[in-house]
Protein backbone atom coordinates (compact mmCIF):
# COMPACT_ATOMS: atom_id res chain seq x y z
CA UNK A 1 0.00 0.00 0.00
CA UNK A 2 2.94 2.45 0.81
CA UNK A 3 4.56 1.40 -2.15
CA UNK A 4 1.14 2.63 -4.64
CA UNK A 5 0.89 5.58 -2.39
CA UNK A 6 4.57 6.57 -3.25
CA UNK A 7 4.07 5.58 -6.90
CA UNK A 8 0.46 8.09 -7.00
CA UNK A 9 3.20 10.53 -5.41
CA UNK A 10 5.32 10.23 -8.40
CA UNK A 11 2.99 10.24 -11.03
CA UNK A 12 1.42 13.51 -9.35
CA UNK A 13 4.44 15.40 -8.79
CA UNK A 14 5.78 14.27 -12.66
CA UNK A 15 2.67 15.40 -14.10
CA UNK A 16 2.58 18.71 -11.68
CA UNK A 17 6.10 19.62 -13.22
CA UNK A 18 5.42 18.99 -17.05
CA UNK A 19 1.83 21.04 -16.55
CA UNK A 20 3.16 23.89 -15.03
CA UNK A 21 5.93 23.79 -17.43
CA UNK A 22 3.60 23.60 -20.59
CA UNK A 23 0.96 26.18 -19.25
CA UNK A 24 3.85 29.04 -18.18
CA UNK A 25 3.45 30.28 -21.34
CA UNK A 26 -0.02 30.32 -21.69
CA UNK A 27 -0.60 31.96 -18.66
CA UNK A 28 1.34 35.11 -19.72
CA UNK A 29 -0.07 35.13 -22.98
CA UNK A 30 -3.58 34.41 -21.75
CA UNK A 31 -2.98 37.89 -19.60
CA UNK A 32 -1.37 39.71 -22.91
CA UNK A 33 -4.98 38.29 -24.73
CA UNK A 34 -7.38 39.45 -22.24
CA UNK A 35 -5.50 42.81 -21.94
CA UNK A 36 -5.57 43.83 -25.67
CA UNK A 37 -9.10 42.41 -25.83
CA UNK A 38 -10.36 44.37 -23.14
CA UNK A 39 -8.69 47.69 -24.54
CA UNK A 40 -10.89 47.15 -27.65
CA UNK A 41 -7.47 45.88 -29.42
CA UNK A 42 -7.42 41.52 -31.27
CA UNK A 43 -4.36 41.40 -29.52
CA UNK A 44 -1.56 38.26 -29.99
CA UNK A 45 -2.79 34.98 -29.79
CA UNK A 46 -2.53 33.34 -26.36
CA UNK A 47 0.05 31.01 -27.74
CA UNK A 48 2.02 33.97 -28.78
CA UNK A 49 4.21 33.33 -25.94
CA UNK A 50 5.22 29.59 -27.58
CA UNK A 51 6.09 30.92 -30.32
CA UNK A 52 8.10 33.33 -29.42
CA UNK A 53 10.43 31.08 -27.24
CA UNK A 54 10.40 29.12 -30.78
CA UNK A 55 11.74 31.80 -32.37
CA UNK A 56 14.19 33.37 -29.78
CA UNK A 57 15.59 29.76 -29.79
CA UNK A 58 16.42 29.22 -33.34
CA UNK A 59 17.68 32.76 -33.99
CA UNK A 60 21.38 33.26 -33.12
CA UNK A 61 23.20 33.57 -29.71
CA UNK A 62 25.56 36.77 -30.14
CA UNK A 63 27.42 37.19 -27.20
CA UNK A 64 29.20 41.35 -26.64
CA UNK A 65 32.77 41.62 -26.99
CA UNK A 66 32.84 43.05 -23.31
CA UNK A 67 31.21 40.26 -21.75
CA UNK A 68 33.06 38.51 -18.86
CA UNK A 69 33.27 34.46 -19.44
CA UNK A 70 30.24 34.47 -16.78
CA UNK A 71 28.22 36.02 -19.02
CA UNK A 72 26.09 32.32 -20.88
CA UNK A 73 26.04 31.52 -17.27
CA UNK A 74 23.34 33.64 -15.68
CA UNK A 75 20.52 32.84 -17.97
CA UNK A 76 20.86 29.15 -16.45
CA UNK A 77 21.09 30.37 -13.00
CA UNK A 78 17.73 32.54 -13.22
CA UNK A 79 16.18 29.97 -14.41
CA UNK A 80 16.96 27.10 -12.26
CA UNK A 81 15.82 28.56 -8.87
CA UNK A 82 12.40 29.53 -10.25
CA UNK A 83 11.96 25.77 -11.99
CA UNK A 84 12.66 24.42 -8.40
CA UNK A 85 9.97 26.67 -6.86
CA UNK A 86 7.61 25.11 -9.97
CA UNK A 87 8.14 22.17 -8.29
CA UNK A 88 8.07 23.17 -4.80
CA UNK A 89 4.29 24.61 -4.91
CA UNK A 90 1.49 22.67 -5.53
CA UNK A 91 -0.69 22.93 -8.50
CA UNK A 92 -3.83 20.50 -8.83
CA UNK A 93 -2.87 18.28 -5.86
CA UNK A 94 -1.25 18.59 -2.55
CA UNK A 95 0.91 16.02 -1.05
CA UNK A 96 3.11 15.99 -3.80
CA UNK A 97 7.06 14.13 -3.44
CA UNK A 98 8.25 17.81 -2.83
CA UNK A 99 5.95 18.79 -0.10
CA UNK A 100 7.82 18.27 2.75
CA UNK A 101 10.61 20.15 1.09
CA UNK A 102 7.96 23.34 0.13
CA UNK A 103 8.91 25.41 3.21
CA UNK A 104 7.81 28.86 2.13
CA UNK A 105 11.03 30.53 3.02
CA UNK A 106 13.05 28.25 1.12
CA UNK A 107 11.15 29.36 -1.62
CA UNK A 108 11.42 33.21 -1.28
CA UNK A 109 15.20 32.71 -1.02
CA UNK A 110 15.18 30.87 -4.62
CA UNK A 111 12.98 34.18 -6.15
CA UNK A 112 15.83 36.31 -4.54
CA UNK A 113 18.44 33.94 -5.94
CA UNK A 114 16.80 34.03 -9.35
CA UNK A 115 16.30 37.89 -8.93
CA UNK A 116 20.21 38.32 -8.03
CA UNK A 117 21.29 36.48 -11.06
CA UNK A 118 18.91 38.89 -13.11
CA UNK A 119 20.86 41.47 -11.26
CA UNK A 120 23.92 40.11 -12.77
CA UNK A 121 23.27 39.54 -15.55
CA UNK A 122 22.32 43.35 -15.78
CA UNK A 123 25.61 44.23 -14.49
CA UNK A 124 27.15 41.87 -16.82
CA UNK A 125 28.08 44.00 -20.14
CA UNK A 126 28.70 47.25 -17.99
CA UNK A 127 26.69 49.18 -20.18
CA UNK A 128 24.00 52.05 -18.63
CA UNK A 129 20.11 50.63 -19.17
CA UNK A 130 21.32 47.51 -17.41
CA UNK A 131 22.79 49.43 -14.53
CA UNK A 132 19.36 51.05 -14.28
CA UNK A 133 17.75 48.36 -14.25
CA UNK A 134 19.80 46.27 -12.02
CA UNK A 135 19.64 49.56 -9.18
CA UNK A 136 16.11 49.75 -9.43
CA UNK A 137 15.85 45.71 -9.09
CA UNK A 138 17.55 46.04 -6.21
CA UNK A 139 15.48 48.26 -4.56
CA UNK A 140 12.74 47.00 -5.21
CA UNK A 141 13.60 43.59 -3.93
CA UNK A 142 15.07 44.44 -0.81
CA UNK A 143 10.76 46.11 0.26
CA UNK A 144 9.52 43.37 -1.41
CA UNK A 145 11.30 40.15 0.09
CA UNK A 146 10.69 41.95 3.62
CA UNK A 147 6.74 42.63 2.54
CA UNK A 148 6.74 39.12 2.57
CA UNK A 149 8.62 37.66 4.96
CA UNK A 150 6.62 40.01 7.76
CA UNK A 151 3.29 38.39 5.44
CA UNK A 152 4.56 34.62 5.84
CA UNK A 153 4.78 35.35 10.01
CA UNK A 154 1.11 35.37 9.51
CA UNK A 155 0.39 32.54 7.60
CA UNK A 156 3.18 30.39 9.38
CA UNK A 157 1.06 31.37 13.20
CA UNK A 158 -2.36 30.59 12.09
CA UNK A 159 -1.74 27.19 9.88
CA UNK A 160 1.43 26.10 12.50
CA UNK A 161 2.97 24.50 9.62
CA UNK A 162 6.25 26.61 7.53
CA UNK A 163 5.24 24.84 4.39
CA UNK A 164 3.33 25.81 1.74
CA UNK A 165 1.81 22.31 1.81
CA UNK A 166 1.29 22.57 5.08
CA UNK A 167 -0.34 26.20 4.86
CA UNK A 168 -3.10 25.08 2.14
CA UNK A 169 -4.19 21.99 4.15
CA UNK A 170 -4.74 24.05 7.59
CA UNK A 171 -6.51 26.69 5.83
CA UNK A 172 -8.72 23.83 3.99
CA UNK A 173 -9.35 21.53 6.59
CA UNK A 174 -9.55 23.90 9.83
CA UNK A 175 -12.14 26.14 9.94
CA UNK A 176 -10.34 29.44 9.64
CA UNK A 177 -13.25 31.37 9.43
CA UNK A 178 -13.22 35.18 7.56
CA UNK A 179 -10.05 36.21 9.33
CA UNK A 180 -9.07 39.85 9.38
CA UNK A 181 -5.57 39.26 9.63
CA UNK A 182 -5.70 36.78 6.14
CA UNK A 183 -7.47 39.90 4.62
CA UNK A 184 -4.62 42.22 5.22
CA UNK A 185 -2.17 39.43 4.43
CA UNK A 186 -3.99 38.71 0.97
CA UNK A 187 -3.43 42.56 0.25
CA UNK A 188 -0.27 42.69 0.85
CA UNK A 189 0.77 39.53 -0.83
CA UNK A 190 -1.26 40.96 -3.87
CA UNK A 191 0.95 43.88 -3.93
CA UNK A 192 5.07 41.77 -3.70
CA UNK A 193 3.36 39.66 -5.94
CA UNK A 194 2.64 42.70 -8.95
CA UNK A 195 6.27 43.77 -7.71
CA UNK A 196 8.32 40.28 -8.29
CA UNK A 197 6.58 39.43 -11.48
CA UNK A 198 7.20 42.75 -12.92
CA UNK A 199 3.77 43.82 -13.56
CA UNK A 200 1.78 47.11 -14.32
CA UNK A 201 1.60 49.31 -11.55
CA UNK A 202 5.58 48.31 -10.50
CA UNK A 203 7.05 48.01 -14.10
CA UNK A 204 5.41 47.72 -17.58
CA UNK A 205 6.12 43.96 -19.34
CA UNK A 206 4.95 45.83 -22.43
CA UNK A 207 6.99 48.40 -22.35
CA UNK A 208 9.58 49.43 -25.16
CA UNK A 209 11.43 52.57 -23.31
CA UNK A 210 14.53 51.80 -22.15
CA UNK A 211 14.56 54.74 -19.44
CA UNK A 212 11.33 53.39 -17.67
CA UNK A 213 12.03 49.34 -17.68
CA UNK A 214 13.12 47.67 -15.01
CA UNK A 215 13.15 43.82 -15.69
CA UNK A 216 13.69 44.18 -19.76
CA UNK A 217 16.42 46.85 -19.16
CA UNK A 218 18.41 44.14 -17.74
CA UNK A 219 18.34 41.93 -20.56
CA UNK A 220 18.87 43.92 -23.44
CA UNK A 221 22.09 42.33 -23.79
CA UNK A 222 21.01 39.46 -24.40
CA UNK A 223 19.92 37.39 -27.33
CA UNK A 224 18.66 33.95 -28.40
CA UNK A 225 19.25 31.29 -26.26
CA UNK A 226 19.80 33.20 -23.68
CA UNK A 227 16.89 35.68 -24.05
CA UNK A 228 14.79 32.30 -24.53
CA UNK A 229 15.50 30.75 -21.18
CA UNK A 230 15.08 34.86 -19.09
CA UNK A 231 11.59 34.83 -21.13
CA UNK A 232 10.84 31.61 -19.65
CA UNK A 233 11.87 32.35 -16.32
CA UNK A 234 9.48 35.64 -16.63
CA UNK A 235 6.75 33.34 -17.58
CA UNK A 236 7.42 30.75 -15.29
CA UNK A 237 7.46 32.83 -12.20
CA UNK A 238 4.41 34.56 -13.39
CA UNK A 239 2.78 31.07 -12.52
CA UNK A 240 4.42 30.27 -9.78
CA UNK A 241 3.11 33.32 -7.67
CA UNK A 242 -0.76 32.48 -9.25
CA UNK A 243 0.01 29.05 -7.91
CA UNK A 244 1.46 30.03 -4.58
CA UNK A 245 -1.82 32.49 -4.14
CA UNK A 246 -4.07 30.32 -5.35
CA UNK A 247 -2.79 27.47 -3.16
CA UNK A 248 -2.73 29.71 0.39
CA UNK A 249 -5.92 31.49 -0.24
CA UNK A 250 -7.88 29.18 -2.13
CA UNK A 251 -7.37 25.95 -1.40
CA UNK A 252 -10.90 24.61 -1.87
CA UNK A 253 -11.03 21.74 -3.74
CA UNK A 254 -7.27 20.92 -4.56
CA UNK A 255 -6.86 17.16 -5.04
CA UNK A 256 -4.74 14.91 -2.88
CA UNK A 257 -1.58 13.43 -4.28
CA UNK A 258 -2.62 9.58 -2.92
CA UNK A 259 -5.80 9.67 -4.37
CA UNK A 260 -5.89 9.95 -8.50
CA UNK A 261 -9.80 10.13 -8.34
CA UNK A 262 -9.86 13.51 -6.44
CA UNK A 263 -7.45 14.67 -9.72
CA UNK A 264 -9.10 15.51 -11.98
CA UNK A 265 -11.69 17.76 -10.51
CA UNK A 266 -8.22 19.38 -8.21
CA UNK A 267 -6.91 20.16 -12.00
CA UNK A 268 -10.27 21.60 -13.58
CA UNK A 269 -10.08 23.89 -10.82
CA UNK A 270 -6.92 24.64 -10.51
CA UNK A 271 -7.01 25.68 -14.19
CA UNK A 272 -9.94 27.74 -13.47
CA UNK A 273 -8.27 29.65 -10.11
CA UNK A 274 -5.01 30.51 -12.95
CA UNK A 275 -7.87 31.71 -15.66
CA UNK A 276 -9.04 33.99 -13.15
CA UNK A 277 -6.62 35.04 -11.34
CA UNK A 278 -5.14 35.91 -15.09
CA UNK A 279 -8.16 37.86 -15.87
CA UNK A 280 -8.42 39.77 -12.42
CA UNK A 281 -4.86 40.69 -13.55
CA UNK A 282 -5.55 41.97 -16.94
CA UNK A 283 -8.66 43.81 -15.37
CA UNK A 284 -6.18 45.44 -12.90
CA UNK A 285 -3.90 46.35 -14.95
CA UNK A 286 -5.67 48.33 -17.29
CA UNK A 287 -7.21 50.48 -14.48
CA UNK A 288 -4.00 51.13 -13.19
CA UNK A 289 -1.35 53.88 -13.62
CA UNK A 290 2.45 52.88 -13.72
CA UNK A 291 3.80 54.21 -10.95
CA UNK A 292 7.04 56.86 -10.72
CA UNK A 293 10.28 54.67 -9.81
CA UNK A 294 10.42 56.10 -6.43
CA UNK A 295 7.14 55.58 -5.40
CA UNK A 296 7.51 52.02 -5.40
CA UNK A 297 8.95 51.97 -2.05
CA UNK A 298 6.27 53.65 -0.70
CA UNK A 299 3.84 51.12 -2.48
CA UNK A 300 5.54 48.18 -0.91
CA UNK A 301 5.87 50.05 2.51
CA UNK A 302 2.77 50.00 2.75
CA UNK A 303 2.67 45.94 2.10
CA UNK A 304 5.30 45.64 4.98
CA UNK A 305 2.40 47.58 7.26
CA UNK A 306 -0.17 45.60 6.10
CA UNK A 307 2.31 42.15 6.74
CA UNK A 308 2.64 44.41 10.00
CA UNK A 309 -0.99 44.81 10.91
CA UNK A 310 -2.06 41.42 9.75
CA UNK A 311 0.28 39.96 12.53
CA UNK A 312 -0.81 42.64 14.92
CA UNK A 313 -4.58 41.19 14.57
CA UNK A 314 -3.54 37.82 14.64
CA UNK A 315 -2.23 38.57 18.27
CA UNK A 316 -4.89 40.35 19.17
CA UNK A 317 -7.62 37.82 18.23
CA UNK A 318 -5.44 35.30 19.58
CA UNK A 319 -5.56 36.98 23.28
CA UNK A 320 -9.21 38.04 23.09
CA UNK A 321 -9.64 34.15 22.28
CA UNK A 322 -8.12 32.80 25.11
CA UNK B 1 -24.14 33.92 17.33
CA UNK B 2 -21.10 32.02 15.16
CA UNK B 3 -21.36 34.77 12.28
CA UNK B 4 -21.43 37.55 14.62
CA UNK B 5 -18.44 37.89 15.74
CA UNK B 6 -16.33 37.37 12.63
CA UNK B 7 -18.34 39.44 9.95
CA UNK B 8 -17.96 42.68 12.95
CA UNK B 9 -14.34 41.59 13.16
CA UNK B 10 -14.16 41.81 9.09
CA UNK B 11 -16.20 44.90 8.75
CA UNK B 12 -14.75 46.75 11.21
CA UNK B 13 -11.02 45.88 9.48
CA UNK B 14 -12.36 46.93 6.27
CA UNK B 15 -12.85 50.91 8.04
CA UNK B 16 -9.25 50.53 9.02
CA UNK B 17 -8.13 49.25 5.89
CA UNK B 18 -9.68 52.49 4.67
CA UNK B 19 -8.47 54.89 7.39
CA UNK B 20 -5.11 53.80 7.18
CA UNK B 21 -5.10 53.62 2.87
CA UNK B 22 -6.37 57.76 3.38
CA UNK B 23 -2.96 57.97 5.53
CA UNK B 24 -1.09 56.95 1.61
CA UNK B 25 -3.12 58.99 -0.29
CA UNK B 26 -1.81 61.79 -2.32
CA UNK B 27 -5.07 62.68 -4.20
CA UNK B 28 -8.29 64.69 -2.82
CA UNK B 29 -10.76 62.58 -5.33
CA UNK B 30 -9.16 59.28 -3.59
CA UNK B 31 -9.47 60.30 -0.35
CA UNK B 32 -12.94 61.05 -1.43
CA UNK B 33 -13.95 57.67 -2.15
CA UNK B 34 -11.85 56.35 0.31
CA UNK B 35 -14.08 57.74 2.88
CA UNK B 36 -17.52 57.07 1.22
CA UNK B 37 -16.44 53.52 1.04
CA UNK B 38 -15.65 53.86 5.15
CA UNK B 39 -19.15 54.99 5.32
CA UNK B 40 -20.93 52.35 3.51
CA UNK B 41 -18.50 49.85 5.29
CA UNK B 42 -19.79 51.57 8.58
CA UNK B 43 -23.23 51.71 7.67
CA UNK B 44 -23.32 47.85 6.85
CA UNK B 45 -21.71 47.42 10.16
CA UNK B 46 -24.75 49.14 11.82
CA UNK B 47 -26.97 47.26 10.43
CA UNK B 48 -25.36 44.19 11.05
CA UNK B 49 -25.43 45.44 14.76
CA UNK B 50 -28.59 46.25 14.72
CA UNK B 51 -29.98 42.39 13.73
CA UNK B 52 -27.40 40.97 15.93
CA UNK B 53 -28.16 42.87 19.24
CA UNK B 54 -32.31 43.26 18.18
CA UNK B 55 -31.74 46.85 18.30
CA UNK B 56 -34.58 48.86 15.92
CA UNK B 57 -32.45 52.02 16.77
CA UNK B 58 -29.05 50.81 15.38
CA UNK B 59 -31.44 50.41 11.97
CA UNK B 60 -32.17 54.07 12.53
CA UNK B 61 -28.25 54.96 12.81
CA UNK B 62 -27.43 53.18 9.83
CA UNK B 63 -29.91 54.80 8.06
CA UNK B 64 -28.85 58.18 8.76
CA UNK B 65 -25.52 57.36 8.09
CA UNK B 66 -26.22 56.35 4.94
CA UNK B 67 -28.12 58.79 3.56
CA UNK B 68 -25.65 61.77 5.48
CA UNK B 69 -22.24 60.08 5.55
CA UNK B 70 -21.92 57.53 2.50
CA UNK B 71 -24.18 60.00 -0.04
CA UNK B 72 -24.60 63.60 1.00
CA UNK B 73 -20.97 63.78 2.24
CA UNK B 74 -19.10 62.48 -0.51
CA UNK B 75 -21.19 64.18 -2.78
CA UNK B 76 -20.80 67.83 -1.44
CA UNK B 77 -17.14 67.08 -1.13
CA UNK B 78 -16.53 66.27 -4.95
CA UNK B 79 -18.32 69.44 -5.56
CA UNK B 80 -16.20 71.83 -3.48
CA UNK B 81 -13.17 69.67 -5.23
CA UNK B 82 -14.46 70.65 -8.71
CA UNK B 83 -15.71 73.95 -8.02
CA UNK B 84 -12.20 74.72 -7.10
CA UNK B 85 -10.86 72.76 -9.66
CA UNK B 86 -8.65 70.61 -7.16
CA UNK B 87 -7.63 67.89 -9.07
CA UNK B 88 -3.85 67.77 -8.21
CA UNK B 89 -1.92 66.08 -5.50
CA UNK B 90 -1.81 67.34 -1.90
CA UNK B 91 1.23 68.90 -0.41
CA UNK B 92 1.34 66.52 3.09
CA UNK B 93 3.51 68.00 5.69
CA UNK B 94 5.76 64.83 6.43
CA UNK B 95 6.53 61.97 3.93
CA UNK B 96 3.65 59.90 3.53
CA UNK B 97 6.17 56.84 4.67
CA UNK B 98 6.70 58.49 8.08
CA UNK B 99 2.87 59.05 8.30
CA UNK B 100 2.45 55.42 7.94
CA UNK B 101 4.39 53.91 10.68
CA UNK B 102 2.82 56.37 12.78
CA UNK B 103 -0.31 55.06 11.74
CA UNK B 104 0.59 51.51 12.61
CA UNK B 105 2.56 52.37 15.89
CA UNK B 106 -1.00 54.47 16.94
CA UNK B 107 -3.03 51.15 15.79
CA UNK B 108 -0.41 49.34 18.09
CA UNK B 109 -1.18 51.64 20.95
CA UNK B 110 -5.02 51.34 20.56
CA UNK B 111 -4.92 47.81 20.87
CA UNK B 112 -2.52 48.42 24.02
CA UNK B 113 -4.71 50.53 25.47
CA UNK B 114 -7.96 49.01 24.81
CA UNK B 115 -6.93 45.07 25.79
CA UNK B 116 -5.95 45.68 29.43
CA UNK B 117 -8.59 47.85 30.38
CA UNK B 118 -11.73 46.30 29.10
CA UNK B 119 -11.01 42.39 30.86
CA UNK B 120 -14.68 42.34 31.54
CA UNK B 121 -16.16 43.77 29.20
CA UNK B 122 -17.96 40.95 26.07
CA UNK B 123 -15.27 40.20 23.57
CA UNK B 124 -17.46 41.68 20.76
CA UNK B 125 -16.87 45.04 22.67
CA UNK B 126 -13.62 44.90 23.20
CA UNK B 127 -12.87 44.16 19.12
CA UNK B 128 -14.73 46.86 18.20
CA UNK B 129 -13.13 49.08 20.14
CA UNK B 130 -9.99 48.57 19.95
CA UNK B 131 -10.62 49.25 15.83
CA UNK B 132 -12.60 51.80 16.87
CA UNK B 133 -10.15 53.97 18.63
CA UNK B 134 -7.26 53.21 15.97
CA UNK B 135 -9.71 54.78 13.21
CA UNK B 136 -10.01 57.94 15.77
CA UNK B 137 -6.53 58.32 15.85
CA UNK B 138 -5.65 57.70 12.26
CA UNK B 139 -8.19 60.04 11.34
CA UNK B 140 -6.51 62.54 13.62
CA UNK B 141 -3.57 61.69 12.38
CA UNK B 142 -4.83 62.57 8.59
CA UNK B 143 -5.62 66.01 9.85
CA UNK B 144 -2.60 66.47 11.35
CA UNK B 145 -0.20 65.35 8.86
CA UNK B 146 -2.09 67.08 5.62
CA UNK B 147 -1.52 70.82 4.98
CA UNK B 148 -4.92 71.34 2.83
CA UNK B 149 -8.23 72.23 4.65
CA UNK B 150 -10.09 70.09 2.68
CA UNK B 151 -8.05 66.89 3.46
CA UNK B 152 -8.72 67.84 7.13
CA UNK B 153 -12.05 67.82 7.00
CA UNK B 154 -11.72 64.20 5.86
CA UNK B 155 -9.83 63.36 8.54
CA UNK B 156 -12.26 64.90 10.87
CA UNK B 157 -15.09 63.12 9.16
CA UNK B 158 -13.07 59.76 9.56
CA UNK B 159 -12.34 60.47 13.01
CA UNK B 160 -16.15 60.64 13.66
CA UNK B 161 -16.51 57.22 11.75
CA UNK B 162 -14.57 55.70 14.27
CA UNK B 163 -16.93 57.44 16.76
CA UNK B 164 -19.58 56.19 15.42
CA UNK B 165 -18.17 52.70 15.16
CA UNK B 166 -17.34 52.66 18.74
CA UNK B 167 -21.14 53.66 19.70
CA UNK B 168 -22.61 51.03 17.57
CA UNK B 169 -21.26 48.03 18.89
CA UNK B 170 -21.95 49.27 22.80
CA UNK B 171 -24.89 47.63 23.26
CA UNK B 172 -27.35 50.01 25.75
CA UNK B 173 -25.99 52.84 23.74
CA UNK B 174 -28.77 55.64 24.42
CA UNK B 175 -29.94 56.80 20.68
CA UNK B 176 -30.27 60.63 21.69
CA UNK B 177 -26.41 60.21 21.51
CA UNK B 178 -25.61 58.83 18.39
CA UNK B 179 -28.58 61.29 16.66
CA UNK B 180 -26.77 64.14 18.41
CA UNK B 181 -23.26 62.91 17.47
CA UNK B 182 -24.57 62.45 13.70
CA UNK B 183 -26.05 66.42 13.89
CA UNK B 184 -23.29 67.64 14.91
CA UNK B 185 -20.86 66.56 12.48
CA UNK B 186 -23.62 68.22 9.85
CA UNK B 187 -23.46 71.43 11.55
CA UNK B 188 -19.16 70.73 11.79
CA UNK B 189 -19.68 70.24 8.04
CA UNK B 190 -21.68 73.32 6.83
CA UNK B 191 -19.14 75.62 9.82
CA UNK B 192 -15.80 74.21 7.85
CA UNK B 193 -17.71 74.40 4.61
CA UNK B 194 -18.63 78.16 4.99
CA UNK B 195 -14.92 78.23 6.14
CA UNK B 196 -13.08 76.92 3.30
CA UNK B 197 -15.04 79.28 1.19
CA UNK B 198 -13.37 82.18 3.00
CA UNK B 199 -10.26 81.26 3.09
CA UNK B 200 -10.44 80.52 -0.97
CA UNK B 201 -11.56 84.03 -0.71
CA UNK B 202 -8.66 85.28 0.21
CA UNK B 203 -5.61 83.07 -0.33
CA UNK B 204 -6.69 81.69 -3.61
CA UNK B 205 -5.66 78.23 -2.10
CA UNK B 206 -6.85 76.01 0.16
CA UNK B 207 -3.42 75.09 1.91
CA UNK B 208 -2.96 76.72 5.05
CA UNK B 209 0.60 77.92 4.77
CA UNK B 210 -1.00 81.31 4.61
CA UNK B 211 -3.17 81.43 7.76
CA UNK B 212 0.08 80.22 9.60
CA UNK B 213 2.08 83.43 8.27
CA UNK B 214 -1.06 85.68 9.13
CA UNK B 215 -0.48 83.82 13.14
CA UNK B 216 3.11 84.72 12.90
CA UNK B 217 2.61 88.06 11.90
CA UNK B 218 -0.09 88.49 15.07
CA UNK B 219 1.96 87.60 17.32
Amino acid sequence: MAALDLLLRLLATILHAALVFALAPLVLGLVATLRARLLGRRGPPPLQPYLTLVKLIRKTTLVPDNATEFYPVWPYLAFAPIAAAALLVPGFCAGLLTAGLSDIITIIGLLALSRAAIILAGLETGFGFGGAGAARDILFGIFAEAALLVTVLTFVLIAHSPTVDGIAAAFRDNHIGIQVSLGFALAATFMVALTETGRIPVDNPAGHLELAMVHEAMLLEYSGKNLALFEATAMLRLTVWMSLIATIFCPFGIGRAVDILSWPAGLALWLIKLAALSSGLAVFELSSAKMRIFRVPEFLGVAILLGLLSAVFLFLAQRIGS
Amino acid sequence: MTLTYPLAHALGAVMLLCAFAMLSQRRLAALISLYQIEAITLTAAAFWQGFAQHEINLYLTGLITLIIKAVLAPIALRRIVHHFNLIRAVETAMPVGLSMILGVALIGIAVLVVLPITVNAVTLTREDLAISLSIVLLGLLVMTTRRNALSQVIGFLSTENGLVLAAIGMPGMPFVAELSVALLVLVAFLVVGVFVFRIREHFDTLDLKGIEAIERRGR
